[in-house]
């Protein structure tokens, strides 16, 4: 009984070295060692061969089919890169706010409903919501001020069904402006709320 | 013993002007007015006069700091010798023969100027005839000492002598051991506490810097890859809490000054935490906190590092910027219970919240940033005022509010030890710097002129070991 166990284990580990590509091939291994006549051992050698023949050609139409799938994956990814890098750049679309005010546009509401879509569509994805303000208000309130901005987009967001877990809130108060002007333009600009993809944003499926 | 009590002032018509009027002191009381002129005029005799005389064996740097200290406290005229210091070194030689037997008959409060013969022989009557009420001279001493002596020149006798050991010019603690004489000296000629010894803390450009209140030594004491906010002094003098950006989070650390190691505060999560400021025993820290309900007020024992308490609960208002009353009791802050930002007031523990700084509903501007003066009596803030901002001052016990600036975009006023300086953010000059004022005259001058030096905090009376390391 031992002895059979041990020969079972020699043919696994001989099959074992054999399925193992990478290493260069080794002589087939003596299945049964019993005493063989001329004929019978050349029988055997000839449907060994086959038998060989047969295995070289299933491994390389598996290696192929294998490249192509590759291939095709690897076409796949660029496409849905591609597409992820176009639902990224419309996920970044900042909205903004009157000076001192946390209140969303009604014009920016849309904008928001781009990015529920797209949480929707990916619902992997986790963001972080960051509010901005000009340079007029006081340093420390507007601490709280882009607080407040960046918890009104969330509290839209959840409002439409994106769950309350995927979307952080953050403020820079008026430490990060876009633009560092010191006129309307570049207030208007720099009170924002920006949006950034933290985690599950590597193939983003478009809405 | 001083002959001008304390509150009889001029009247603050500088606050009325907001004027800048800087003028030296020597020209307002010695230059005869011609034509129109605008501006403050002190009236003759309203300030003591003061002067510090020259000394040989002390280096010149000893007497010019002291004589800027005592200048920047704003209760003196400097009186400068007319023809530079040669009127003093002329008659130091040959003293008027009165003054000995003056000094022996003075104030009451005079030692006898054992071994100090050379800081007894002055020419009084010449010094008052320059509008001198006090003197100070210097003089090197035994054992590396120097011995200061405020004479009371109108009196004719010593006021006081003390002996200090300070360190050489190039000793890194040399400069604050002189702030030090400076406040022992105002102390001596008026009998108030000075505030010659104590520094800023200041952000520019994302970092925290320490400057000390004569605008001297600007030093670097926070730099990291992140950038910091709103630094606070512990009540020793030793440590500050600041605020760091974190992606949009904020963590508050407390920094040690003399080693630079710092810790973040313990029990805070991932939040933005802002705005600390110490209690007065310096075990408890108040912050804001900014999440998803909106920006409230808590505070953490950073002693024992434990104890997170929620003190505000804003649910549509924001509520931030907390300051310790003096005696620990009560925290003012900000919040925006009531539509724009206000000044409002609490019990330490968050009980019994009511509005602090009164507002005319939908007339008065926005209000800010407060600061609690150390003697209890005012808390200083910024509010709108045609939308920019001003520095205004809160009487606790009267709930009278009267503004302090006009000119410019002034905001985020510090109180100076001695609650009567003030430090403060405006650009007045043009670019956003630090500027101090002196409250009851409205003197102001430039502290750091740097453009973007923000968020001032003014220190304690700064202990004996702040440069020493054990």
């Amino acid at each position: 009984m031992k002895r059979f166990q041990l020969l079972v284990l020699a043919s696994l580990a001989a099959a074992a070295a054999a399925a193992c590509s990478s290493k260069p091939q080794t002589t087939p291994a003596p299945v049964a060692a019993g005493p063989d006549t001329a004929g019978q051992a050349a029988e055997r050698a000839r449907l060994d061969s086959i038998e060989r023949a047969r295995q070289d050609a299933a491994r390389r139409a598996a290696e192929e089919a294998e490249r192509a799938a590759r291939q095709r994956t690897a076409d796949s990814l660029a496409a849905i890169g591609r597409g992820s890098e176009a639902v990224r750049t419309l996920f970044a679309t900042t909205i903004h706010f009157d000076f001192d005010k946390a209140n969303i546009h009604t014009d920016d509401a849309a904008i928001l409903d781009q990015k529920v879509s797209v949480m929707q569509a990916n619902p992997q994805v986790t963001i972080r919501v960051t509010g901005n303000c000009d340079e007029r208000g006081s340093d420390e309130y507007n601490l709280a001020l882009g607080n407040r901005r960046a918890v009104s987009a969330k509290q839209y967001l959840t409002s439409h069904g994106i769950d309350v877990g995927r979307i952080a809130t953050a403020s820079n108060g008026k430490e990060r402006p876009i633009d560092s002007g010191h006129n309307e333009a570049a207030w208007a600009k720099n009170r924002n709320d920006q949006f950034d993809i933290v985690a599950g944003g590597d193939a983003l499926k478009q809405p | 013993m001083s002959r001008v009590a304390p509150g009889s002032f001029a009247p603050l018509l500088a606050l009325a002007l907001g004027a800048t009027v800087r003028a030296g002191t020597a020209q307002d009381t010695s230059r005869i007015d011609r034509g129109v002129r605008i501006g403050i005029i002190y009236r003759p005799g309203v300030r003591p006069g003061m002067v510090v005389l020259p000394a040989a064996a002390v280096p010149d740097s000893v007497r010019a700091i002291i004589a800027r200290d005592l200048e920047y406290s704003d209760r003196f005229e400097l009186i400068t010798l007319p023809g530079g210091d040669s009127i003093h070194l002329a008659t130091a030689a040959a003293p008027a023969p009165a003054a000995p037997a003056a000094g022996r008959t003075g104030t009451s409060g005079a030692k006898p100027a054992s071994g100090a013969a050379a800081a007894t022989g002055l020419n009084y009557p010449l010094y008052q005839a320059l509008g001198a009420d006090f003197a100070v001279t210097l003089t090197a001493a035994k054992a590396d000492s120097t011995i200061a002596t405020v004479h009371d020149v109108a009196a004719g006798g010593v006021r006081r002598e003390l002996r200090v050991h300070l360190p050489p010019p190039t000793a890194p603690e040399f400069r604050m051991a002189v702030h030090r004489l400076a406040d022992r000296l105002l102390d001596a000629a008026l009998g108030v506490a000075g505030t010659a010894a104590s520094r800023v803390l200041f952000v520019l450009d994302g970092k925290v810097y320490s400057i000390d209140q004569d605008g001297a030594e600007l030093k670097l004491v926070s730099a990291s890859e992140h950038t910091a906010l709103s630094p606070a002094w512990a009540p020793d003098g030793r440590r500050f809490a600041y605020m760091e950006f974190w992606q949009g989070r904020g963590r508050l650390f407390i920094e040690d000054l003399a080693t630079t190691k710092r810790a973040a505060v313990a029990v805070l999560g991932q939040a933005l935490d802002f705005t600390p400021a110490f209690s007065p025993d310096g075990k408890t820290l108040a912050f804001s906190r900014g999440n998803e309900e909106g920006t409230d007020i808590y505070t953490v024992n950073v002693k024992d590092g434990c104890c997170l308490q929620r003190l505000t609960v804003g649910r549509f208002a924001d509520n931030l910027s907390p300051v310790y009353s003096p005696d620990g009791q009560r925290i003012a802050f900000v919040s925006t219970r009531a539509g724009a930002p206000q000044v409002y007031i609490m019990g330490a523990d968050g009980t019994d919240q009511q509005l602090f700084a009164p507002f005319d509903y939908g007339v008065t501007g926005a209000s800010y940033a407060p600061d609690w003066s150390p003697d209890g009596r005012s808390v200083a803030f910024h509010r709108d005022v045609g939308g920019t901002y001003q520095v205004f001052v809160l009487d606790v016990r009267m709930r009278a509010v009267r503004q302090l600036t006009s000119v410019g975009r002034n905001e985020d006023p510090t109180w100076a030890p001695d609650s009567r300086h003030m430090a403060f953010v405006s650009d007045r000059s043009g670019v956003r710097q630090l500027w101090i004022v002196d409250v009851e005259t409205g003197r102001i001058r430039a502290l750091e002129t740097q453009s973007g030096a923000r968020l001032p905090a003014w220190s304690p009376r700064l202990p004996e070991t702040t440069t020493s390391t054990p």
